[in-house]
C-alpha cells in the first residue's frame, strides 16, 4: 500500500470487522470479510452490505445539465424521468468507452452521475471539459460522498425495518433503475433500487459523516435476516454472474459499445451531437469483428482473464474474467471472441495453462434471479 | 494469529509435513488465508513420483491459481478424494480432513520447525 491510497469513511469499520483489504482504483477496500463464497451466497440468498463509496459522484445542475448530459454521454439523459435512473457510457470522439456509468436524475435540471472509481477522476475532467458553453455546474462530490449498497432478497424487509412507518410503501414501490430521498436509520439518504449483484437491491448515498452509523444499523437490522458485510472479491462473482461487465476487463478505451454488446444503450435519436457520435454511427454501420461472449465449461477449473480461446487450434479470442460460478457450480467467463465463433452453441477452447478445455459459447447473463 | 501447529514441519512454500508413515502432507494456514476460498485441486496421482522443491499441482482458489510444491521426494501412497471433491476443506479444516496426499518418502526436502516458520512469517510481513 502506498501512502497515496484512499480509505472510505468506512475504512475502521471494514478494519474492526476483520476485513482483508485490497487495492482497487487507487483505494484500500475490502476484498472480503471472511469467506468470498460465503459472502456471494448470503446476497443471492439473503442479503449483503457492501462499502462502494470509492465510487465517484458527479452532481450536474442548470438549466441546461439535460442537453449538456446528452452531450457529453452516449445515452439519452434526457428522456428519463425525474426519479429514475440510467445506465450509460462515456466515450471518447473515437468511440472508445472511457467509462460506463449510472445517471440518476433528481431535478428537472439536476443529475448525479456516478463513474467507477479508477475512472472517476477522468470522467470529472471530460465533464468539465465537455460543459463549456452550456449553463450547468459540474460538482465533483466524490470525496464527501459515501455509498452502501444492500443487496439480495432480504434487502427490502431490510429496509422496511429502518425507515419510517409512512415511507415503507416508498421503499416497496421504488422501482428497479429509480430513486428517492428516504431517511434510514434516522439518515437523510438518496435511497437508490440499483446494483450489480444480478439481485434486487438498494444503493444509499450519504455525506461521509452519517456512514458509519448508516453502515452500523444496516449490519444490525440485517443480522436477524442473513445480512453479512461483502467485500469486492464477492461482488465480482456476482457480476459475473448477472453478466454485467467490469471496466477494465470487459470495457476499455480499445472498445466501442458495438463490441461490448451495449449497442442499445448508445440513442441516435436524440438530437445531440455527442462526444463519438460520428465515430459510432460508422461503426454501427460496418459492424464489429468480434463480440464479447458469454462462456460455460464443465468441471471446476476456471478460465480466467487473458487465457486464450481457441478453435481447432487457432486462437479465435481472449477471456476476459472468469470464475467457478458459485452459484451455478460450473465455470463461467466473458470474453472476446472472433465474430464467426460468437454464436451460442459454438464449442471452443480454452487454453488452461497450457491445458486446452472445452468450453461453449452461451448468451449472458449466465444467473438471472428467479430462474 | 495465524494457527501453524507445533507438531507439523513446514516447507518454505506452506506445506505442511506429520509425523506418519507414509507422510501426510497440506496446506498451512498461512497459504489458506492468502489464497481464499479454495475451489479446485489439481493433485498428484496415487503411484506418481514426487520431487521434494518441484511442482507437484495446482491450487485454484477464487481469485487465483497457485503451484503446489511437493515438500518431500518419493511415491504417493494415497489422495484424498473427499478433499478433491470438496475443496473448501482446505479453508475449514488446513490440518485436518483437508489434508491433501501421503507419500512414502524417499528424501526430504527443506523442512522448517513451527517455530522456524512462525518466525519466517512474521519477518516476511
Amino acid at each position: 500500500m502506498t501512502d497515496s491510497t484512499k480509505h472510505t469513511a468506512l475504512h475502521d469499520e471494514h478494519a474492526a470487522l476483520g476485513a482483508s483489504f485490497t487495492d482497487f482504483g487507487g483505494w484500500d477496500m475490502p476484498l472480503k470479510y471472511g469467506s468470498e463464497l460465503a459472502e456471494h451466497r448470503a446476497v443471492r440468498t439473503a442479503a449483503g452490505l457492501f462499502d462502494l463509496s470509492h465510487m465517484g459522484e458527479v452532481r450536474v445542475s442548470g438549466p441546461d445539465a439535460a442537453t449538456f448530459l446528452n452531450t457529453a454521454l452516449a445515452g439519452n439523459l434526457a428522456a428519463i424521468a425525474v426519479g429514475r435512473a440510467k445506465y450509460s457510457l462515456i466515450c471518447t470522439p473515437e468511440g472508445g468507452i472511457i467509462d460506463d456509468l449510472i445517471s440518476y436524475r433528481l431535478a428537472e435540471d439536476e443529475y448525479l452521475v456516478v463513474p467507477n472509481a479508477g475512472n472517476a477522476p477522468t470522467v470529472l475532467a471530460a465533464l468539465q471539459e465537455r460543459a463549456a458553453g452550456f449553463d450547468v455546474t459540474v460538482a465533483d462530490e466524490s470525496a464527501e460522498t459515501s455509498l452502501v449498497a444492500v443487496q439480495g432478497p432480504a434487502a427490502q424487509t431490510i429496509l422496511h425495518e429502518l425507515v419510517p412507518a409512512e415511507q415503507r410503501e416508498l421503499v416497496t414501490e421504488l422501482k428497479y433503475y429509480s430513486a428517492a430521498a428516504a431517511t434510514v436509520a434516522g439518515t437523510e439518504v438518496l435511497l437508490a433500487r440499483t446494483g450489480y449483484t444480478g439481485e434486487d437491491g438498494f444503493e444509499l448515498y450519504v455525506p461521509n459523516a452519517q456512514a458509519a452509523p448508516l453502515w452500523q444499523a444496516l449490519l444490525e437490522a440485517g443480522q436477524a435476516h442473513g445480512l453479512i458485510p461483502c467485500g469486492l472479491a464477492s461482488r465480482d462473482s456476482l457480476r459475473l454472474e448477472a453478466g454485467m461487465p467490469l471496466y477494465g476487463q470487459e470495457l476499455t478505451r480499445d472498445l466501442t459499445p458495438y463490441e461490448a454488446g451495449l449497442g442499445p444503450v448508445v440513442s441516435f435519436k436524440k438530437e445531440e451531437d455527442f462526444v463519438g457520435r460520428a465515430a459510432l454511427e460508422a461503426r454501427r454501420a460496418d459492424g464489429v469483428s468480434r463480440k464479447l461472449v458469454g462462456l460455460r465449461g464443465e468441471g471446476r477449473r476456471a478460465a480466467r482473464g487473458h487465457y486464450p480461446v481457441s478453435v481447432d487450434g487457432s486462437v479465435v479470442g481472449e477471456v476476459t474474467s472468469g470464475a467457478l460460478s458459485p452459484t451455478l457450480g460450473y465455470p463461467i467467463a466473458m470474453a472476446y471472441v472472433d465474430n464467426a465463433h460468437a454464436e451460442p452453441g459454438t464449442e471452443v477452447q480454452v487454453d488452461l495453462r497450457g491445458k486446452p478445455l472445452p468450453f461453449e459459447v452461451v448468451s449472458l447473463p449466465f444467473y438471472k434471479r428467479g430462474e | 494469529m495465524t494457527n501453524i501447529p507445533s507438531h507439523l514441519r513446514y516447507s518454505a512454500e506452506h506445506e505442511w509435513v506429520d509425523e506418519s508413515s507414509p507422510v501426510r502432507i497440506g496446506l498451512s494456514a498461512v497459504a489458506v488465508d492468502a489464497l481464499g476460498d479454495v475451489v479446485y485441486l489439481d493433485l498428484p496421482e496415487a503411484g506418481s513420483t514426487v520431487t521434494a522443491g518441484e511442482v507437484c499441482g495446482e491450487v485454484e482458489s477464487t481469485k487465483s491459481v497457485s503451484e503446489l510444491f511437493a515438500p518431500v521426494s518419493g511415491t504417493v501412497a494415497e489422495v484424498n478424494q473427499e478433499v478433491v471433491d470438496e475443496p473448501g476443506l482446505v479453508n475449514s479444516d488446513p490440518y485436518g480432513n483437508g489434508w491433501l496426499f501421503t507419500v512414502e518418502v524417499t528424501e526430504e526436502g527443506e523442512l522448517l520447525t513451527a517455530e522456524q516458520y512462525a518466525q519466517a512469517q512474521e519477518e516476511q510481513a
